[in-house]
């Protein structure tokens, strides 16, 4: 099954995509063996893959329409909406860490909404 | 003493209107809604506890779904009992950064050594596989393995106990690596990046630095194969550096960039982030403050039992195998003892094959099962620096080095 999926994943050009009902993503494609270094008996292969993205957005109607300007350009919306609850102190130090340490560029002005949307939030069971 | 939650890792299957067809070509689109989906529960303290579980990542099985972007994907803990090595393609994943290389020729790829040496390198992978060739089995542990079961609750991945496996390295020595290209009196670190880079150029790039004496200690190696076969891009094809011993986070991924330093690292990733209190098993009380941090480090001794989960039936009057696996951090597992009252005595269990001081080490033990109630499995690891397990979690707002004695509670019928 490794072997199957590199062999359809390493070949570099996007033929037909196929979505399975279980999601598996498969690429079929009929171009030429990816290129190989081999040295001292081990042998690496090319690698082409498609990373999954997210389409996924914060639930919540206009109320959500700032944490979902603001906060999936980095990362997708789960690693959010997977966090427990947190306090409103709590929330607002993580989005001033995302602003001072890792230079997110969120709108100042936005800031008190979306740490009230986040400390709002009501994470499920 | 005893964990409480009687929820385990249970499964399901979520059903939604629509179908994955409808869904862009790699399109992940919403996690909850819109399609069919196996979702597994996580047994923290409180929610949110149910991830997905996905088979949609490239040259990957089965994975918890933590984050699609950049991936967090979790080792679904019953791969852990089908033994000691972790599957290349249940491996877990974790990344920082969302600029992630989907393209690795291996004919164009430099690994670079720079920085303060007499001679800096360009090296081909061809170049890179005639260095003499090392082989080592270690545990890559995510520094905040287990942080959904902190509490109070802290902020971060909300990983359950998978985000570890254990693996068969097969690469050269990052001394021989540095010997070639001459270090220059009055080395003090050396940092290492790979091709891996942030959203907006503003975000600091992420880099890891060892001190030169762990560097050259001739057990930290670049490797370019994993369990025998070239890694998964997601581990970091085609080069990871890896330190046996020490956190994942040093382990770093696409390693292209090696950088010899004349002066301590102070790039974020080292001075601000992945900082742990200065104190024994990175223990603070969450009021605590003020406190001195140095960055984490060395991995500390864990155990588990994989053949059993919380929750599982078990026949009254019988005998039972109960099987798992530990680690010593970074050293080798000196015993691993298993209690079925609490911890006032310990069964001394049988270890399994010594894959060197780095690897998991299977054990296992045959227990009695009482006549009624319920039977608590409870699992400690002393390494062979006499390091054990204890029954208190530790506690830090990182959500560092989670290695208290992990309980099993099973119903006797």
């Amino acid at each position: 099954m490794i072997a199957l999926n590199r062999n359809l994943l390493s070949r570099a050009v996007i033929g037909s995509c196929l979505a399975t009902a279980a999601g598996v993503i498969q690429i079929h494609t009929a171009d030429a063996a990816p290129s190989t270094v081999t040295a001292a008996g081990v042998t690496l292969t090319s690698e082409s893959v498609i990373l999954p993205g997210s389409s996924e957005t914060f639930p919540g109607g206009a109320a959500a329409q700032v944490v979902n300007v603001n906060c999936i350009a980095c990362h997708s919306a789960d690693m959010i909406l997977n966090q427990p609850a947190l306090s409103k102190v709590a929330w607002q130090a993580e989005v001033t860490k995302m602003i001072k340490l890792y230079k997110a560029p969120v709108n100042e002005t936005d800031v008190p909404a979306i740490v009230d949307y986040l400390a709002n939030m009501k994470p499920q069971p | 003493m005893v964990e409480t939650f009687p929820t385990s890792y249970s499964r399901g299957r979520r059903h939604f209107v629509g179908s994955a067809a409808a869904l862009g070509a790699v399109m992940m689109s919403s996690v909850r809604a819109a399609r069919a989906e196996n979702m597994i529960t996580l047994p923290f303290p409180e929610g949110p506890r149910s991830r997905p579980l996905t088979t949609a990542f490239p040259n990957k099985g089965e994975m918890i779904l933590q984050r699609i972007r950049p991936p967090l994907l979790e080792t679904p803990f019953e791969v852990f009992d089908q033994g000691i090595l972790t599957p290349n393609d249940q491996f877990f994943v974790r990344w920082h950064l969302a600029s992630i290389p989907q393209q690795i020729d291996v004919t164009t790829f430099r690994l670079m050594v720079g920085g303060h040496v007499n001679r800096p390198l360009s090296l081909s992978l061809s170049e890179v596989l005639e260095l003499p060739r090392v082989e080592l089995v270690a545990v890559n542990q995510c520094s905040g393995n287990s942080r959904g079961f902190f509490q109070p609750r802290v902020p971060g991945g909300e990983w359950g106990n998978g985000a570890m496996g254990n693996a068969r390295w097969t690469g050269f020595r990052l001394r021989d690596l540095l010997d070639r290209a001459g270090v220059k009196a009055g080395a003090v670190q050396v940092q290492f990046n790979g091709l891996d880079g942030p959203t907006f150029p503003a975000t600091p790039d992420f880099k890891k630095s060892l001190s030169i004496d762990h560097a050259r200690d001739g057990e930290v190696i670049v490797a370019y194969l994993m369990n025998g076969e070239q890694m998964p891009l997601l581990n970091g094809f085609p080069l990871r550096l890896i330190v046996p011993g020490w956190y994942s986070t040093y382990w770093v991924k696409m390693l292209s960039h090696i950088e010899v330093l004349d002066r301590p690292d102070d790039n974020f990733w080292m001075k601000t982030a992945y900082r742990i209190p200065d104190t024994p098993g990175a223990n603070v009380s969450p009021t605590e403050t003020g406190y001195k941090t140095t960055p984490i480090n060395r991995m500390l001794p864990r155990s588990f039992v994989t053949n059993l989960k919380t929750g599982d039936n078990v026949k009254a009057g019988a005998t039972i195998d109960v099987r798992g696996i530990a680690f010593g951090g970074d050293c080798g597992v000196k015993n691993v003892g298993l209690s079925t009252d609490g911890g006032v005595t310990w069964i001394t269990t049988k270890l399994g094959v010594n894959e060197g001081k780095y690897s998991f080490r299977g054990w296992r033990a045959r227990v009695g099962v009482p006549a009624s109630g319920v039977l608590t499995l409870s699992v400690r690891c002393t390494n062979t620096q006499g390091e054990t397990q204890s029954w208190t979690p530790n506690w830090n707002p990182g959500g560092y080095m989670r290695n208290s004695i992990e309980t099993t509670v099973l119903n006797i019928v």
